[in-house]
């Protein structure tokens, strides 16, 4: 193993007290001295600075770019206009999940963020398209929550412009940085793609906004499960289908009907015959969290799947946990038993979000 | 009396052949907000290691385990009602079992207050 890389944020978030750990190779704060419930409502109710520069950030450049992407994503890139972004994942030749990513268009070029643990084997993927690929070596801030706007705004007042899933350059500082308005908390919120020379100045810059502090790893776990959002490798992978997982909203009309990325076989039957499992949100009753790898039963003690992300929600105040169910069993409102340490845990299925998203459109 | 600890850092407040158990101020702060605790009944008995409940904190579940052989004479129920007290006072009001020592001698196997200390250092 090498040595974890450290973003160029990491001097700050020692000096803000940042507890580091070493995840996906990056040595990035679990969470500050608040905690991760503290640092989760802050991010509620006001607004949270996240590092995400372990993130890769990729541009494309060269003809028909748009046209070349959807031959490895199952969404349309060639009714996207410059400055909207959109979510998207790459699919497998058995219609599983490579990786999920935002893809943003700009005037000339596409920008596209993929999961830190991710990005080799997705440049790779990429490089595999006649296109110029670039991996972009510069730094990620994310700042979520209902003050987002106003702690952005106070040194670029342009954003005020944009809305959720939109996208454009801006001057920040006197440094020009792509800010789009989007993030992994169901908040509103903007990512920040800063020179790595001037991030620790820029972000000390938005954390002097008495509305805005850090917040750590731990919190945007907890946060993106309560919006119901997936994470890559636990509640979606190589063997999951976007069918599977309640993705198909990010697969636009014309896609679904024509075909045309890989794995549509198996992703357009099941469009249409239903696929025989599916992500849901699960509410245990007790008080008891129910993490990864917990099996969930029917009434009647049958194993029907397993939670694939869980834990305690703070904004929710109670145990909350995702995973697959056997499609019988996947309506909102059915009763499951979920086998912790053993024991039956009653819980019930509902329909995700578990905190209402709280977007801009 | 005497406060021995564990490796698994909790603590046991020894009087005669009863004692107090709970875990480690090192180990509240480690494990962050305390969401959820588990506790056996009372009259249960346990040999040295058997795992005998649960603490789970916002980031992670983990097991509390008999320090050595035991049977539990009250357990501190207050806890699965308000959890986060493991954090206020883990080392006071938040005490996990009161217990009956099946063997004395066993103490012996377990850290004063100065080897706790060297250990988390």
């Amino acid at each position: 193993m090498t040595e974890p890389r450290k973003t160029p944020l990491y001097d700050l978030h020692v000096e803000m007290g940042g507890k580091m750990v070493d995840f996906a190779g990056w040595m990035m704060p679990v969470n500050y001295g608040d905690g991760v419930a503290a640092e989760h409502k802050q991010c509620r109710e006001k607004a949270a600075l996240f590092d995400v520069s372990h993130m890769g950030q990729v541009s494309l450049h060269g003809e028909n770019i748009a046209q070349k992407l959807e031959t490895l994503c199952p969404s349309s890139f060639t009714t996207l206009p410059a400055g909207k972004a959109r979510y998207t994942f790459f699919t497998n030749p058995e219609g599983g999940i490579m990786d999920d990513l935002i893809v943003s268009a700009a005037e000339d070029h596409f920008f596209l963020v993929v999961n830190a643990s991710m990005r080799l084997q997705d440049v790779a993927h990429l490089r595999s398209l006649e296109l110029e690929v670039r991996e972009i070596d510069r730094s990620l801030i994310a700042i979520q929550g209902p003050s987002a706007e106003a702690v952005v705004a106070a040194h670029a007042p342009m954003v005020t412009s944009l809305k959720f899933m939109e996208t454009a350059s801006f001057d920040l500082m006197g440094h020009e940085c792509r800010i789009s308005r989007l993030g992994y908390t169901g908040e509103d919120g903007f990512e920040i793609s800063l020179p790595n020379a001037q991030a620790i100045e820029i972000t000390r810059a938005f954390l002097a906004h008495p509305e805005l502090a850090p917040a750590g790893l731990g919190a945007r776990d907890s946060l993106r499960l309560e919006a119901g959002l997936c994470l890559y490798g636990n509640d979606i992978d190589n063997s999951t289908s976007p069918v599977e997982a309640n993705l198909t909203w990010a697969m636009q009309k014309k896609r679904r009907e024509q075909g045309g990325f890989p794995g549509a076989g198996r992703i357009l039957r099941e469009l249409a015959n239903g696929p025989g499992r599916r992500l849901v949100g699960i509410k245990p009753e007790g008080r008891a969290p129910a993490r990864r790898g917990v099996e969930v039963a029917d009434m009647a003690g049958n194993i029907i799947g397993s939670i694939t992300s869980g834990g305690f929600g703070p904004s929710f105040e109670g145990p909350v946990s995702m995973g697959y169910v056997a499609t019988a069993c996947a309506a909102p409102g059915t009763g499951v038993n979920l086998l912790i340490r053993g024991k039956n845990h009653p819980a019930t299925i509902i329909k995700l979000p578990f905190v209402a998203q709280n977007y801009k459109r | 009396m005497a406060i021995y600890y564990t490796e698994e850092h909790e603590w046991i407040d020894v009087e005669g052949d009863t004692a107090t158990l709970g875990i480690t101020k090192h180990a509240a702060e480690a494990l962050g907000e305390v969401v959820f605790v588990e506790l056996q009944e009372a009259g249960e008995t346990y040999d040295k290691d058997d795992e005998i409940g649960v603490v789970e904190s916002v980031k992670a579940a983990s097991e509390l385990y008999a320090p050595l052989a035991m049977e539990i004479i009250e357990a501190n129920t207050a806890l699965e009602e308000t959890p986060r007290a493991v954090n206020e006072d883990p080392e006071g009001n938040a005490w996990f079992y009161k217990i009956k020592i099946s063997d004395p001698a066993e103490l012996e196997s377990l850290l004063d207050i100065n080897a706790y200390k060297a250990l988390i250092a």
